[in-house]
Protein backbone atom coordinates (compact mmCIF):
# COMPACT_ATOMS: atom_id res chain seq x y z
CA UNK A 1 0.00 0.00 0.00
CA UNK A 2 2.32 2.59 -0.88
CA UNK A 3 0.78 6.40 -1.35
CA UNK A 4 2.65 8.77 -2.76
CA UNK A 5 3.86 11.91 -1.05
CA UNK A 6 3.82 15.11 -2.98
CA UNK A 7 7.39 15.80 -2.27
CA UNK A 8 8.31 12.19 -2.84
CA UNK A 9 9.50 11.10 0.19
CA UNK A 10 8.39 7.50 1.51
CA UNK A 11 6.55 7.03 4.61
CA UNK A 12 9.34 6.60 6.69
CA UNK A 13 11.54 9.20 5.67
CA UNK A 14 12.07 12.56 7.58
CA UNK A 15 12.80 16.01 5.74
CA UNK A 16 16.02 17.41 5.91
CA UNK A 17 17.11 18.56 9.26
CA UNK A 18 19.33 21.48 10.66
CA UNK A 19 20.23 22.73 13.19
CA UNK A 20 22.40 25.96 14.08
CA UNK A 21 23.69 26.96 17.52
CA UNK A 22 24.26 29.98 19.33
CA UNK A 23 22.38 32.43 16.35
CA UNK A 24 21.59 34.84 18.76
CA UNK A 25 23.79 37.33 20.52
CA UNK A 26 22.24 38.28 23.40
CA UNK A 27 20.14 35.30 25.06
CA UNK A 28 22.12 32.68 27.19
CA UNK A 29 21.13 30.10 24.59
CA UNK A 30 20.22 30.16 21.23
CA UNK A 31 19.03 27.45 18.37
CA UNK A 32 17.19 27.45 15.00
CA UNK A 33 16.07 24.16 14.04
CA UNK A 34 14.63 23.48 10.62
CA UNK A 35 12.47 19.99 9.46
CA UNK A 36 12.13 21.57 5.72
CA UNK A 37 9.98 24.14 5.21
CA UNK A 38 9.13 24.28 8.87
CA UNK A 39 11.84 26.52 10.68
CA UNK A 40 11.76 27.28 14.92
CA UNK A 41 13.78 30.04 16.40
CA UNK A 42 14.54 29.18 20.46
CA UNK A 43 16.23 31.54 23.00
CA UNK A 44 16.89 30.47 26.44
CA UNK A 45 17.25 33.22 28.74
CA UNK A 46 18.32 31.55 32.78
CA UNK A 47 18.45 31.00 35.01
CA UNK A 48 17.20 33.93 36.82
CA UNK A 49 16.40 34.25 40.42
CA UNK A 50 13.20 34.13 41.92
CA UNK A 51 9.71 32.25 40.67
CA UNK A 52 6.27 33.50 40.20
CA UNK A 53 3.97 33.35 42.97
CA UNK A 54 1.98 29.33 41.95
CA UNK A 55 5.06 27.82 41.36
CA UNK A 56 7.52 25.64 43.71
CA UNK A 57 10.49 27.24 45.31
CA UNK A 58 12.20 24.32 45.99
CA UNK A 59 12.78 23.63 42.36
CA UNK A 60 13.72 25.15 39.74
CA UNK A 61 10.86 26.68 36.77
CA UNK A 62 10.33 26.86 33.61
CA UNK A 63 8.70 29.66 31.76
CA UNK A 64 7.48 29.28 27.83
CA UNK A 65 6.85 32.13 26.08
CA UNK A 66 5.45 30.76 22.34
CA UNK A 67 5.14 33.61 19.60
CA UNK A 68 3.54 33.14 16.44
CA UNK A 69 4.65 33.85 12.86
CA UNK A 70 1.53 36.16 12.67
CA UNK A 71 -2.21 37.12 14.32
CA UNK A 72 -2.38 36.97 17.98
CA UNK A 73 -1.91 34.81 21.07
CA UNK A 74 -4.83 32.38 21.14
CA UNK A 75 -5.81 29.14 22.83
CA UNK A 76 -3.29 27.42 20.34
CA UNK A 77 -0.28 28.82 21.64
CA UNK A 78 -1.47 29.04 24.90
CA UNK A 79 -1.95 25.31 24.53
CA UNK A 80 1.65 24.85 22.84
CA UNK A 81 3.27 26.56 25.81
CA UNK A 82 1.51 24.20 28.07
CA UNK A 83 2.93 21.55 26.50
CA UNK A 84 6.75 22.81 26.00
CA UNK A 85 6.79 23.96 29.50
CA UNK A 86 6.00 20.50 30.82
CA UNK A 87 7.83 18.81 28.32
CA UNK A 88 10.98 21.05 29.15
CA UNK A 89 10.11 20.48 32.85
CA UNK A 90 10.46 16.80 32.45
CA UNK A 91 13.93 16.57 30.98
CA UNK A 92 15.77 19.98 33.44
CA UNK A 93 17.22 18.91 36.49
CA UNK A 94 15.30 20.82 38.65
CA UNK A 95 16.89 20.27 41.69
CA UNK A 96 20.03 21.61 41.17
CA UNK A 97 19.25 25.30 40.81
CA UNK A 98 16.02 25.71 43.23
CA UNK A 99 14.08 29.04 43.30
CA UNK A 100 15.50 30.01 39.62
CA UNK A 101 13.38 30.60 36.47
CA UNK A 102 14.54 29.53 33.18
CA UNK A 103 12.58 31.53 30.56
CA UNK A 104 12.53 29.95 26.84
CA UNK A 105 11.04 31.78 24.12
CA UNK A 106 10.17 30.39 20.79
CA UNK A 107 9.46 31.76 17.90
CA UNK A 108 7.98 30.38 14.89
CA UNK A 109 9.41 31.82 11.84
CA UNK A 110 7.36 28.82 9.41
CA UNK A 111 5.30 26.76 9.71
CA UNK A 112 4.97 23.93 7.16
CA UNK A 113 3.53 21.00 9.54
CA UNK A 114 5.08 19.64 12.72
CA UNK A 115 5.41 22.42 14.48
CA UNK A 116 5.27 21.74 17.71
CA UNK A 117 8.25 19.13 17.32
CA UNK A 118 10.01 21.31 15.59
CA UNK A 119 9.79 24.00 18.51
CA UNK A 120 10.60 20.88 21.19
CA UNK A 121 13.74 20.32 19.36
CA UNK A 122 14.92 23.93 18.53
CA UNK A 123 14.29 24.50 22.58
CA UNK A 124 15.86 21.13 23.80
CA UNK A 125 18.52 22.15 21.32
CA UNK A 126 19.05 26.13 23.15
CA UNK A 127 19.08 24.28 26.51
CA UNK A 128 22.20 22.71 25.42
CA UNK A 129 23.63 25.93 23.90
CA UNK A 130 22.80 27.47 27.33
CA UNK A 131 24.38 24.83 29.11
CA UNK A 132 21.04 23.92 31.34
CA UNK A 133 21.58 20.88 33.16
CA UNK A 134 19.34 18.17 31.52
CA UNK A 135 18.62 14.41 32.26
CA UNK A 136 18.83 13.49 28.78
CA UNK A 137 17.39 15.08 25.69
CA UNK A 138 13.99 14.65 23.97
CA UNK A 139 13.44 14.05 20.37
CA UNK A 140 10.22 15.14 18.50
CA UNK A 141 8.29 13.36 15.69
CA UNK A 142 5.01 13.84 14.36
CA UNK A 143 3.40 10.67 12.15
CA UNK A 144 0.03 11.30 10.58
CA UNK A 145 -2.24 8.29 9.77
CA UNK A 146 -3.70 7.94 6.39
CA UNK A 147 -7.25 6.86 5.72
CA UNK A 148 -5.48 3.04 4.98
CA UNK A 149 -3.79 3.12 7.90
CA UNK A 150 -0.63 3.56 6.49
CA UNK A 151 1.41 5.54 8.85
CA UNK A 152 3.91 8.60 7.57
CA UNK A 153 6.33 10.35 9.50
CA UNK A 154 7.02 13.91 9.30
CA UNK A 155 4.12 15.45 7.23
CA UNK A 156 4.18 18.70 5.94
CA UNK A 157 0.88 20.98 6.64
CA UNK A 158 -1.05 19.70 3.51
CA UNK A 159 -0.54 16.33 4.71
CA UNK A 160 -1.53 17.24 7.73
CA UNK A 161 -4.55 18.52 7.07
CA UNK A 162 -5.48 16.10 4.40
CA UNK A 163 -4.85 13.02 6.83
CA UNK A 164 -7.88 11.83 9.25
CA UNK A 165 -5.64 12.08 12.14
CA UNK A 166 -1.68 12.88 13.05
CA UNK A 167 0.25 12.14 16.59
CA UNK A 168 2.80 14.18 17.98
CA UNK A 169 5.52 12.48 20.10
CA UNK A 170 8.11 13.35 22.25
CA UNK A 171 10.37 10.13 23.33
CA UNK A 172 13.91 10.07 25.00
CA UNK A 173 16.84 10.04 23.22
CA UNK A 174 18.48 6.95 22.71
CA UNK A 175 21.57 5.97 25.01
CA UNK A 176 25.00 5.99 24.04
CA UNK A 177 26.71 4.00 26.85
CA UNK A 178 30.25 2.89 27.45
CA UNK A 179 28.90 0.27 29.71
CA UNK A 180 27.75 -3.12 27.99
CA UNK A 181 24.25 -4.00 26.97
CA UNK A 182 22.90 -5.17 30.35
CA UNK A 183 23.03 -2.29 31.91
CA UNK A 184 20.67 0.09 30.00
CA UNK A 185 17.87 -2.31 30.28
CA UNK A 186 14.98 -1.55 33.40
CA UNK A 187 12.73 -4.69 34.12
CA UNK A 188 12.81 -5.92 30.71
CA UNK A 189 11.95 -2.51 28.95
CA UNK A 190 14.65 -0.04 28.26
CA UNK A 191 14.39 3.55 28.84
CA UNK A 192 14.29 4.96 25.40
CA UNK A 193 11.00 3.05 24.87
CA UNK A 194 9.17 5.58 27.20
CA UNK A 195 7.11 8.27 26.42
CA UNK A 196 7.07 11.39 27.57
CA UNK A 197 5.05 13.72 25.83
CA UNK A 198 1.64 13.00 23.29
CA UNK A 199 -0.26 14.97 21.61
CA UNK A 200 -2.71 13.73 19.12
CA UNK A 201 -5.52 15.20 16.89
CA UNK A 202 -8.49 13.75 14.87
CA UNK A 203 -9.87 10.06 15.15
CA UNK A 204 -7.83 7.08 14.91
CA UNK A 205 -8.18 3.45 16.75
CA UNK A 206 -5.81 2.12 19.14
CA UNK A 207 -4.23 0.13 17.71
CA UNK A 208 -3.40 2.53 14.81
CA UNK A 209 -1.93 4.98 17.89
CA UNK A 210 0.24 2.35 18.88
CA UNK A 211 1.76 1.50 15.34
CA UNK A 212 2.49 4.76 15.56
CA UNK A 213 4.02 5.05 18.79
CA UNK A 214 6.25 2.25 16.99
CA UNK A 215 7.23 3.84 14.29
CA UNK A 216 7.81 7.26 16.40
CA UNK A 217 10.29 4.90 18.13
CA UNK A 218 12.34 3.57 15.41
CA UNK A 219 12.50 6.92 13.93
CA UNK A 220 14.30 8.87 17.01
CA UNK A 221 17.26 6.77 16.98
CA UNK A 222 18.26 8.88 12.88
CA UNK A 223 16.97 11.63 14.59
CA UNK A 224 18.71 11.23 18.17
CA UNK A 225 22.51 10.29 15.96
CA UNK A 226 22.00 13.44 13.97
CA UNK A 227 21.31 15.59 17.38
CA UNK A 228 24.14 14.65 19.05
CA UNK A 229 26.41 14.67 16.10
CA UNK A 230 25.28 18.56 16.32
CA UNK A 231 25.63 19.28 19.56
CA UNK A 232 29.09 18.66 19.77
CA UNK A 233 30.90 21.76 20.96
CA UNK A 234 31.53 24.08 18.95
CA UNK A 235 35.38 24.89 18.68
CA UNK A 236 35.57 28.21 17.26
CA UNK A 237 35.39 31.07 20.21
CA UNK A 238 32.30 31.52 21.63
CA UNK A 239 32.59 34.97 23.81
CA UNK A 240 31.45 34.46 27.35
CA UNK A 241 27.56 34.93 27.98
CA UNK A 242 27.10 36.29 31.13
CA UNK A 243 23.70 38.12 31.52
CA UNK B 1 14.29 17.43 55.58
CA UNK B 2 13.11 15.47 53.49
CA UNK B 3 15.47 11.95 53.93
CA UNK B 4 14.17 8.56 54.58
CA UNK B 5 15.48 8.46 57.61
CA UNK B 6 14.52 11.46 58.93
CA UNK B 7 10.67 10.55 57.47
CA UNK B 8 10.47 7.36 59.19
CA UNK B 9 11.96 8.90 62.66
CA UNK B 10 8.83 11.44 62.24
CA UNK B 11 6.15 9.10 61.48
CA UNK B 12 5.76 7.41 64.61
CA UNK B 13 5.93 10.32 66.57
CA UNK B 14 3.86 13.09 64.78
CA UNK B 15 -0.22 13.43 63.85
CA UNK B 16 -1.47 12.05 60.47
CA UNK B 17 -2.88 15.42 59.30
CA UNK B 18 0.95 17.12 60.10
CA UNK B 19 2.87 14.29 58.42
CA UNK B 20 0.08 14.46 54.95
CA UNK B 21 1.23 18.52 55.08
CA UNK B 22 4.97 18.08 55.67
CA UNK B 23 5.85 14.78 53.45
CA UNK B 24 3.17 14.58 51.09
CA UNK B 25 4.93 11.92 48.46
CA UNK B 26 5.77 9.96 51.93
CA UNK B 27 2.10 9.57 52.71
CA UNK B 28 0.87 8.74 49.54
CA UNK B 29 3.10 6.27 48.83
CA UNK B 30 2.44 4.44 52.50
CA UNK B 31 -1.02 4.20 50.75
CA UNK B 32 -0.14 3.01 47.09
CA UNK B 33 2.10 0.17 48.57
CA UNK B 34 -1.63 -0.97 50.36
CA UNK B 35 -2.90 -0.65 47.00
CA UNK B 36 -5.56 2.09 48.74
CA UNK B 37 -5.73 5.94 48.42
CA UNK B 38 -6.73 8.30 51.06
CA UNK B 39 -9.89 8.17 50.32
CA UNK B 40 -10.23 4.64 50.52
CA UNK B 41 -10.71 4.67 46.80
CA UNK B 42 -8.89 1.38 44.75
CA UNK B 43 -6.44 2.90 42.33
CA UNK B 44 -8.26 1.93 39.55
CA UNK B 45 -11.80 3.78 40.40
CA UNK B 46 -13.38 6.89 39.78
CA UNK B 47 -15.27 8.61 42.42
CA UNK B 48 -19.35 9.30 42.66
CA UNK B 49 -20.05 10.70 39.49
CA UNK B 50 -24.04 12.56 39.21
CA UNK B 51 -25.27 14.60 36.10
CA UNK B 52 -27.86 16.46 36.22
CA UNK B 53 -29.65 18.28 33.41
CA UNK B 54 -31.87 21.69 32.89
CA UNK B 55 -29.60 23.23 35.71
CA UNK B 56 -29.77 26.74 33.72
CA UNK B 57 -33.78 27.47 33.03
CA UNK B 58 -32.30 30.69 30.67
CA UNK B 59 -30.66 28.80 28.16
CA UNK B 60 -30.94 26.25 25.51
CA UNK B 61 -29.53 23.26 26.87
CA UNK B 62 -27.49 22.92 30.12
CA UNK B 63 -26.22 20.48 32.75
CA UNK B 64 -24.43 20.30 36.00
CA UNK B 65 -22.10 17.19 36.19
CA UNK B 66 -20.10 16.91 39.46
CA UNK B 67 -17.01 14.04 39.95
CA UNK B 68 -15.92 13.63 43.53
CA UNK B 69 -15.84 17.60 44.31
CA UNK B 70 -15.29 18.89 40.97
CA UNK B 71 -18.40 20.78 39.72
CA UNK B 72 -19.08 22.09 36.05
CA UNK B 73 -21.68 23.73 35.04
CA UNK B 74 -22.36 24.13 31.02
CA UNK B 75 -24.81 25.86 29.44
CA UNK B 76 -25.18 26.43 25.43
CA UNK B 77 -27.10 29.18 24.16
CA UNK B 78 -28.04 29.06 20.35
CA UNK B 79 -27.62 32.17 17.59
CA UNK B 80 -28.87 32.47 14.33
CA UNK B 81 -25.49 33.94 12.02
CA UNK B 82 -24.71 33.36 8.42
CA UNK B 83 -22.53 30.62 7.81
CA UNK B 84 -18.86 30.69 5.95
CA UNK B 85 -19.20 30.27 2.41
CA UNK B 86 -16.83 27.79 2.17
CA UNK B 87 -19.16 25.52 4.49
CA UNK B 88 -22.63 27.29 3.46
CA UNK B 89 -24.56 24.24 4.86
CA UNK B 90 -23.02 24.05 8.25
CA UNK B 91 -23.44 25.44 11.57
CA UNK B 92 -20.82 26.04 14.20
CA UNK B 93 -20.02 25.68 17.92
CA UNK B 94 -17.79 27.92 20.01
CA UNK B 95 -16.47 26.35 23.34
CA UNK B 96 -15.47 28.60 26.28
CA UNK B 97 -14.40 27.42 29.62
CA UNK B 98 -14.61 29.75 32.54
CA UNK B 99 -12.55 29.18 35.59
CA UNK B 100 -14.09 32.10 37.95
CA UNK B 101 -11.91 32.42 41.23
CA UNK B 102 -15.01 30.29 43.28
CA UNK B 103 -13.40 27.57 41.99
CA UNK B 104 -10.17 27.51 43.57
CA UNK B 105 -7.77 29.42 45.85
CA UNK B 106 -5.25 29.84 43.11
CA UNK B 107 -7.46 31.49 41.08
CA UNK B 108 -7.46 35.22 41.42
CA UNK B 109 -9.26 38.02 39.14
CA UNK B 110 -6.32 39.22 37.76
CA UNK B 111 -4.26 36.11 37.20
CA UNK B 112 -6.01 33.95 35.58
CA UNK B 113 -5.54 30.26 35.47
CA UNK B 114 -3.47 28.68 32.98
CA UNK B 115 -5.00 25.90 31.91
CA UNK B 116 -8.26 27.20 30.94
CA UNK B 117 -7.30 28.01 27.36
CA UNK B 118 -6.07 24.90 26.90
CA UNK B 119 -8.97 23.06 28.29
CA UNK B 120 -11.29 24.96 25.92
CA UNK B 121 -9.24 24.17 23.32
CA UNK B 122 -8.81 20.67 23.70
CA UNK B 123 -12.71 20.63 24.16
CA UNK B 124 -13.54 21.90 20.91
CA UNK B 125 -10.96 19.83 19.08
CA UNK B 126 -12.51 16.51 21.26
CA UNK B 127 -15.99 17.73 20.68
CA UNK B 128 -15.14 18.51 17.07
CA UNK B 129 -13.07 15.27 15.53
CA UNK B 130 -14.69 12.55 17.70
CA UNK B 131 -17.99 12.91 15.41
CA UNK B 132 -20.38 13.50 17.97
CA UNK B 133 -21.84 16.68 16.54
CA UNK B 134 -23.16 16.72 12.51
CA UNK B 135 -22.80 20.35 11.96
CA UNK B 136 -25.05 19.79 9.28
CA UNK B 137 -27.91 19.72 11.46
CA UNK B 138 -27.20 23.16 12.38
CA UNK B 139 -27.92 24.40 9.44
CA UNK B 140 -31.34 26.13 8.62
CA UNK B 141 -31.20 27.84 5.13
CA UNK B 142 -28.25 26.59 3.31
CA UNK B 143 -26.19 29.97 2.31
CA UNK B 144 -28.20 32.40 4.26
CA UNK B 145 -28.89 31.06 7.81
CA UNK B 146 -27.35 28.56 10.24
CA UNK B 147 -27.26 27.97 14.48
CA UNK B 148 -24.44 28.78 16.14
CA UNK B 149 -23.89 27.05 19.59
CA UNK B 150 -21.91 28.68 22.28
CA UNK B 151 -21.04 26.76 25.17
CA UNK B 152 -19.57 28.15 27.81
CA UNK B 153 -18.68 25.98 30.92
CA UNK B 154 -18.01 27.01 34.75
CA UNK B 155 -15.84 25.49 36.82
CA UNK B 156 -17.27 25.92 40.32
CA UNK B 157 -14.93 23.82 42.41
CA UNK B 158 -11.58 22.69 40.82
CA UNK B 159 -10.84 19.53 42.74
CA UNK B 160 -8.90 17.67 39.99
CA UNK B 161 -9.62 15.66 36.95
CA UNK B 162 -11.06 19.56 34.99
CA UNK B 163 -11.39 18.08 32.05
CA UNK B 164 -13.38 14.89 32.35
CA UNK B 165 -16.07 17.00 34.57
CA UNK B 166 -15.76 19.55 31.75
CA UNK B 167 -16.17 17.45 29.33
CA UNK B 168 -18.78 15.25 30.61
CA UNK B 169 -20.94 18.12 31.50
CA UNK B 170 -20.86 19.12 27.57
CA UNK B 171 -21.91 15.93 26.55
CA UNK B 172 -24.91 16.00 28.74
CA UNK B 173 -25.41 19.71 28.13
CA UNK B 174 -25.92 18.85 24.31
CA UNK B 175 -28.00 16.01 25.29
CA UNK B 176 -30.47 18.04 27.20
CA UNK B 177 -30.00 21.01 24.27
CA UNK B 178 -33.56 21.76 22.26
CA UNK B 179 -33.27 23.37 19.31
CA UNK B 180 -35.55 27.24 19.57
CA UNK B 181 -38.30 27.24 16.57
CA UNK B 182 -37.26 30.21 14.19
CA UNK B 183 -39.56 31.29 11.41
CA UNK B 184 -38.51 34.29 8.68
CA UNK B 185 -40.09 37.73 8.89
CA UNK B 186 -40.98 39.85 6.36
CA UNK B 187 -37.35 41.69 6.16
CA UNK B 188 -36.06 38.05 5.62
CA UNK B 189 -34.30 37.55 8.96
CA UNK B 190 -34.49 34.96 11.45
CA UNK B 191 -37.01 35.58 14.59
CA UNK B 192 -37.44 33.44 17.10
CA UNK B 193 -41.03 32.17 17.90
CA UNK B 194 -41.52 33.29 21.43
CA UNK B 195 -43.08 30.40 23.41
CA UNK B 196 -46.48 31.59 24.15
CA UNK B 197 -47.50 31.48 20.08
CA UNK B 198 -45.75 28.36 19.84
CA UNK B 199 -48.91 26.45 20.21
CA UNK B 200 -51.26 29.19 17.88
CA UNK B 201 -51.21 29.33 14.31
CA UNK B 202 -48.71 31.66 12.59
CA UNK B 203 -48.70 33.78 9.97
CA UNK B 204 -45.58 32.92 8.66
CA UNK B 205 -44.36 29.11 8.75
CA UNK B 206 -41.74 28.17 11.03
CA UNK B 207 -38.79 26.61 9.99
CA UNK B 208 -38.81 24.10 12.25
CA UNK B 209 -42.13 22.70 13.42
CA UNK B 210 -40.98 22.10 17.17
CA UNK B 211 -37.98 22.22 19.11
CA UNK B 212 -35.73 19.34 17.95
CA UNK B 213 -32.69 17.66 19.80
CA UNK B 214 -29.68 17.04 17.54
CA UNK B 215 -28.93 13.48 17.33
CA UNK B 216 -25.80 12.63 18.91
CA UNK B 217 -23.49 9.82 17.60
CA UNK B 218 -20.13 8.53 19.14
CA UNK B 219 -20.02 10.49 22.36
CA UNK B 220 -17.19 11.13 23.95
CA UNK B 221 -15.63 10.11 27.72
CA UNK B 222 -12.15 10.87 29.10
CA UNK B 223 -10.52 9.70 32.02
CA UNK B 224 -7.62 11.35 33.85
CA UNK B 225 -5.17 8.93 35.20
CA UNK B 226 -1.93 9.23 37.04
CA UNK B 227 1.37 7.13 36.48
CA UNK B 228 3.61 7.36 39.43
CA UNK B 229 6.82 4.93 39.46
CA UNK B 230 4.68 1.60 38.56
CA UNK B 231 1.48 2.57 39.79
CA UNK B 232 -1.45 4.15 37.63
CA UNK B 233 -4.35 5.90 39.39
CA UNK B 234 -7.28 6.46 37.64
CA UNK B 235 -9.39 10.32 38.10
CA UNK B 236 -7.15 12.19 40.51
CA UNK B 237 -7.90 14.58 42.99
CA UNK B 238 -6.25 18.13 42.76
CA UNK B 239 -3.96 17.07 46.06
CA UNK B 240 -2.78 13.74 44.05
CA UNK B 241 -2.15 16.15 40.53
CA UNK B 242 0.08 18.63 42.62
CA UNK B 243 2.45 15.85 44.36
CA UNK B 244 2.59 13.03 41.71
CA UNK B 245 2.78 15.67 38.13
CA UNK B 246 2.85 12.76 35.49
CA UNK B 247 -0.86 12.00 33.96
CA UNK B 248 -2.36 11.18 31.24
CA UNK B 249 -5.80 11.89 29.34
CA UNK B 250 -7.36 9.24 27.04
CA UNK B 251 -10.73 10.40 25.25
CA UNK B 252 -12.36 7.30 23.67
CA UNK B 253 -15.65 7.90 21.37
CA UNK B 254 -18.28 5.52 21.98
CA UNK B 255 -17.37 3.25 18.46
CA UNK B 256 -14.47 2.71 20.44
CA UNK B 257 -12.00 5.27 18.69
CA UNK B 258 -9.05 6.55 20.26
CA UNK B 259 -10.16 11.05 19.80
CA UNK B 260 -7.64 11.58 21.53
CA UNK B 261 -4.05 10.78 24.13
CA UNK B 262 -2.95 13.57 25.94
CA UNK B 263 0.27 13.71 27.85
CA UNK B 264 1.81 16.30 28.07
CA UNK B 265 5.45 15.96 29.79
CA UNK B 266 5.60 14.74 33.51
CA UNK B 267 8.90 13.20 35.38
CA UNK B 268 7.23 9.03 34.95
CA UNK B 269 7.95 7.97 31.30
CA UNK B 270 5.20 5.78 29.94
CA UNK B 271 5.44 2.58 28.45
CA UNK B 272 3.57 0.48 26.02
CA UNK B 273 1.95 -1.45 29.02
CA UNK B 274 1.11 1.87 30.99
CA UNK B 275 -0.75 3.40 27.93
CA UNK B 276 -2.39 -0.22 26.90
CA UNK B 277 -3.85 -0.01 30.36
CA UNK B 278 -5.00 3.44 30.85
CA UNK B 279 -7.06 2.61 27.48
CA UNK B 280 -8.52 -0.14 28.93
CA UNK B 281 -9.66 1.67 32.29
CA UNK B 282 -11.03 4.76 29.94
CA UNK B 283 -13.32 2.34 28.26
CA UNK B 284 -14.41 0.68 31.71
CA UNK B 285 -14.84 4.73 32.74
CA UNK B 286 -16.81 4.91 29.29
CA UNK B 287 -19.81 2.51 30.42
CA UNK B 288 -19.92 4.18 33.84
CA UNK B 289 -20.56 7.19 32.86
CA UNK B 290 -22.53 6.23 29.58
CA UNK B 291 -24.88 4.86 31.84
CA UNK B 292 -25.17 7.59 34.12
CA UNK B 293 -25.71 9.82 30.74
CA UNK B 294 -28.44 7.48 30.23
CA UNK B 295 -30.35 8.01 33.27
CA UNK B 296 -30.12 11.56 33.67
CA UNK B 297 -32.06 11.94 30.51
CA UNK B 298 -34.31 9.36 31.32
CA UNK B 299 -35.67 10.79 34.15
CA UNK B 300 -35.89 14.31 32.66
CA UNK B 301 -38.07 12.89 30.03
CA UNK B 302 -40.43 11.44 32.89
CA UNK B 303 -40.86 15.11 34.04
Amino acid sequence: MEIDRADGRNPNQLRPLSCSRGVLNRAHGSASWAQGSTQVLAAVYGPKAGTKKNENPEKASVEVIWKPKTGQIGKQEKEYEMVLKRTLQSICILTIHPNTTTSVIVQVVHDDGALLPCAINASCAALVDAGIPLKHLAVAICCCLADSGLVMLDPTKLEEEKMKAFVYLVLPNSILSVLPEESSSVKGEQMEQGLITSVTHGVMSVDDYLHCLERGRAATSKMSDFLRRNLQPQLSSDSSKAG
Amino acid sequence: MGTPNAVGDWSSEMEVSAFRRLFPLHYYERHLSESIRPDARPLKRARDTIVSLGAVASSDGSALAKIGSTTMLAAIKMEVMTPSVDLPDEGSIAVEFHMPPICSPVVRPGRPAEVAPVISKQLFDSLLSSGMIDLKELSLIKGKAAWMAYLDIYCLDADGALFDAALLSAVAAFSHLRIPVVSLNDEGRMVMVSKELEGEKLDKEPVDKERRKLSLKSIPFSLTCILHKNYILADPTFEEESIMETFITVVLNSSGQLVSLYKPGGPVLAHTSAIQECVALTRQRMKELEEIIDEAISTMEID
